[in-house]
């Protein structure tokens, strides 16, 4: 099959040193989280804040150094599915406040 | 001891019922029949080596085949007993519960084990062959997901002999289908029934995008690309985005009822009408999911029954495209009546309308092809042209629908029911048996009988008609869905038994098509040409059937309906004529891990039905040592000998 075809000659997927920056990141980043909660420094809201943006960033950690979103041949495919993807995951969470939260008053 | 055994089996097994006691019996001895005709005539092993195992893409869309052929015996017995019991006032044959069950399992088989598997057989028998590809990107992914499907709909069908068939409807809404209204398996057996054979349609919705992206001949850009396979890469992208969200739903749903957990309870909490928000936005794509490769046969049907190019080729991708993403924005038209601001129903109803926009397109490009065109009606084409008036009602109430503030005189009523199956079956259903007449030949080298299939053909349509018409007007009257029953002084008598009339006519549609099968087995026209219906695209330049390699040589394509264009230019005498060189074809080797691992799904769903936690566990085992083995097999593919490959194309009449 042709994606066997290809298996020779190809590029590697990425360096030793990148797969290890990506999970010390992707620790620290669960860390963070964890160590919040566990000791309230921070108001709730500012809480809840952080844990999303933490959350955010492990997301673009897991895309840059381990599903390797910067390589890949022309066209993009890859990139354009996830933004797709975004558009749509966007349109679930942010569609589902809109609809359900009426039913709240 | 006895006691206990008895106690069991008289929950486990489904008992009182005439009906399910003649079931058993039935199933008992086909299981019989089978077991001995294969042991008779030594056939276990040709079962393991040439199916159980294949990898290869026309085998497992055969069998996807049959399956879908099974389902839609089985949800098609399910509706003509709903009406068969609402033929009359005060009918007492089947009881308000048994009424329950039914009209779930039917919505259920209908969409999920019977319109998936038909279309996913249609993308296999098809894509790879009108690429020039000689297997899709993943095979054996494919066989995985064809045997998780199947596994997922043997569990689910399960449920109508042990332990008792799901009876909260077709979407399986909260509070009803919480514990507290249906304690019992039957809604468990929805779930992992559904979850496990989902999970084989996202992976089959994967593959497919990676083979139409990847896999086309030298030559096919994709602004040459056959609109069949441009409607499947549509339908596919619906799916990738699609089926999480079911998955999701239903998984929140497995944890309300097992661990008690509160996402859908009514304390707690929890938000039953979440769970229809997020159902529906798997929903609504979903059944656009079903109905864009439906298009997509039409398009390649009218274009070679036409014998000429298809009208608006852009507009057509455009429409099918725009449809893939729009679709993902009107969910929330199947809860108008829920009750939200004013701001969410404009949004919802005139996104709704837009949908319809590309639809109109479409229908009109077809007009266009055959427009002056020089028509031949074969069956394929007969479907094609029913579809389109059935389609076009279908649409139009469904913009009905879309007026929300009628819609709270519509929605669940028989005026929804009619609404959404004229589009299933006029648009899904004629849709899939139009690809079927229309490429049956390349799988299995003979047509279909015209004459009886003309016989299925008028009674499905004129049946559909009688059958789905009169239930406007009784949606007009009052009457809505899931009654089980209703008295003399409402006046929906005749109106109804009409409807019954109607229904039982596409029953006889039916069986004319398997006795159209069965008779073309043995007496059907031989297709020798590989080209019976003077085709246009890259299939039907091989013989028929298909060897299993599609392509002896890969085919370098130039132009939209390259075969077409072939055909011409050597008609004109101006063909060049390449030196084809023959080279080894690599070819992936069969694998029984899909199978085995498959059947592991099986025992974690059964496991999870039951609440035996044990077996789910011992499932899971199962599942991780077939990734693991799979995971260190190197060994998995194989290259094809020039030889062999001279050989079977003389065989089927071909020098290379
Ligand atoms: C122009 C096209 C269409 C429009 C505007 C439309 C609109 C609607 C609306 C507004 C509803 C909800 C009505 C209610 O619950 O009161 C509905 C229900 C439904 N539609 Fe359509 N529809 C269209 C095409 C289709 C197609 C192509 C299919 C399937 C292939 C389909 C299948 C269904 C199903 C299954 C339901 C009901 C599901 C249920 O409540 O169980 N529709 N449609
Ligand atoms: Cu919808």
């Amino acid at each position: 099959m042709a994606q066997h075809q290809n298996h020779g000659g190809h590029h590697s997927h990425g360096s030793m040193k990148e797969y290890v920056i990506g999970f010390i990141l992707s620790i620290v980043l669960t860390i963070i989280p964890l160590v919040l909660v566990m000791n309230p420094i921070l108001s709730k809201t500012a809480t809840v804040i952080s844990i999303l943006v933490m959350a955010v960033l492990q997301f673009v950690i897991q895309l840059v150094f381990f599903m390797h979103i910067r390589e890949g041949e022309k066209p993009r495919y890859n990139v354009q599915t996830l933004i797709l993807g975004l558009v749509i995951v966007f349109t679930i969470v942010a569609g589902s406040l809109w609809i359900m939260l009426f039913n709240k008053y | 001891m006895w006691e206990n055994i008895k106690d069991f089996a008289s929950t486990f097994f489904v008992t009182g019922d005439p009906l399910i006691y003649g079931a058993d019996v039935s199933i008992v001895l086909t299981i019989i029949a089978i077991l001995f005709v294969l042991t008779k005539y030594k056939k276990w092993g040709w079962l393991w080596r040439e199916w159980l195992t294949t990898v290869d893409h026309k085998r497992i869309g055969i069998m996807y085949l049959i399956a879908s052929l099974l389902m839609l015996f089985r949800g098609g017995v399910d509706a003509l007993l709903m009406r068969v019991q609402l033929a009359f006032p005060n009918v007492e044959f089947l009881h308000s519960d048994h009424y329950n069950a039914i009209f779930t399992t039917h919505g259920t088989i209908m969409i999920l084990f019977m319109a998936m598997p038909m279309m996913f057989a249609l993308f296999n028998m098809v894509v790879p062959l009108q690429l020039g590809a000689r297997d899709v990107a993943y095979p054996f992914l494919n066989a995985l997901s064809f045997w998780l499907f199947m596994l997922g709909a043997m569990l689910f069908n399960l449920s109508f002999v042990i332990g008792g068939s799901p009876d909260a409807g077709w979407l399986s809404y909260p509070p009803l289908s919480q514990n507290e209204f249906s304690p019992g398996p039957g809604q468990n057996f929805y779930i992992w029934g559904i979850q496990i054979s989902g999970i084989g349609s996202l992976a089959t919705g994967i593959n497919f995008i990676v083979t139409i992206l990847k896999m086309r001949a030298p030559g096919m850009k994709l602004s040459k690309m056959p609109l069949f396979s441009w409607s499947v890469l549509s339908s596919c992208i619906m799916i990738i985005f699609a089926f999480p969200i079911l998955t999701v739903t239903l998984a929140l749903l497995f944890l309300d009822r097992f661990a008690g957990a509160h996402f859908f309870t009514m304390d707690g909490g929890g938000n039953p009408m979440m769970y229809l928000n997020l159902i529906w936005m798997w929903g609504h794509p979903e059944v656009y999911i079903v109905v864009v490769p439906a298009f997509g046969i039409f398009s390649e049907i009218v274009a070679t029954f036409s014998r000429k190019k298809i009208f608006g080729y852009k507009s057509m991708v455009w429409a099918m495209m725009i449809i893939a993403v729009v679709s993902f924005f009107t969910w929330a038209h199947h809860f108008f009546t829920m009750g939200t601001s004013a701001s969410v129903i404009a949004f919802f109803a005139i996104s709704t309308m837009i949908v319809g926009i590309p639809t109109g397109v479409k229908v009109f490009n077809w007009l266009f092809t055959m427009y002056r065109g020089r028509i031949s009606f074969k069956q394929p084409m007969l479907w094609t042209i029913a579809f389109i008036p059935c389609f076009v009602i279908g649409g139009a109430t469904g913009v009905m629908l879309a007026v929300a503030p009628a819609d709270y005189q519509y929605h669940n009523s028989y005026f929804l029911v009619a609404h959404f199956h004229q589009v299933l079956i006029g648009g899904v259903v004629f849709g899939y048996l139009a690809g079927i007449y229309y490429w049956w030949p390349k799988l299995f080298g003979f047509k279909l009988d015209e004459k009886l299939g003309k016989w299925g053909f008028w009674f499905w349509n004129i049946g559909f008609y009688v059958c789905f018409m009169p239930q406007y007007a009784l949606g007009f009257m009052g009457m809505t869905r899931r009654y089980y029953t209703y008295g003399w002084d409402r006046g929906w008598a005749d109106l109804n038994l009409v409807s019954t009339v109607g229904a039982f006519m596409m029953g006889i549609g039916f069986i004319f098509q398997v006795w159209q099968i069965a008779y073309s087995i043995k007496h059907g026209e031989r297709d020798t040409t590989g080209d019976p219906w003077n085709g246009r695209t890259l299939e039907w330049s091989i013989p028929s059937p298909a060897p299993f390699y599609n392509f002896a040589v890969v085919p370098q394509v130039k132009e939209l309906d390259d075969w077409w264009e072939t055909k011409e230019a050597k008609a004109n005498g101006t063909y060049k004529e390449q030196p084809a060189k023959l080279e080894p074809i690599h070819m992936p080797k069969n694998s029984g891990i899909p199978f085995i691992m498959s059947n592991f799904w099986f025992l974690v769903g059964f496991g999870f039905t039951f609440g035996w936690v044990w077996m789910a566990v011992i499932g899971f085992i199962g599942v991780f040592a077939c990734m693991w083995a799979r995971s260190f097999q190197y060994d998995t593919d194989y290259y094809v000998p020039v030889e062999e490959v001279r050989r079977t194309e003389a065989s089927l009449g071909r020098v290379v």
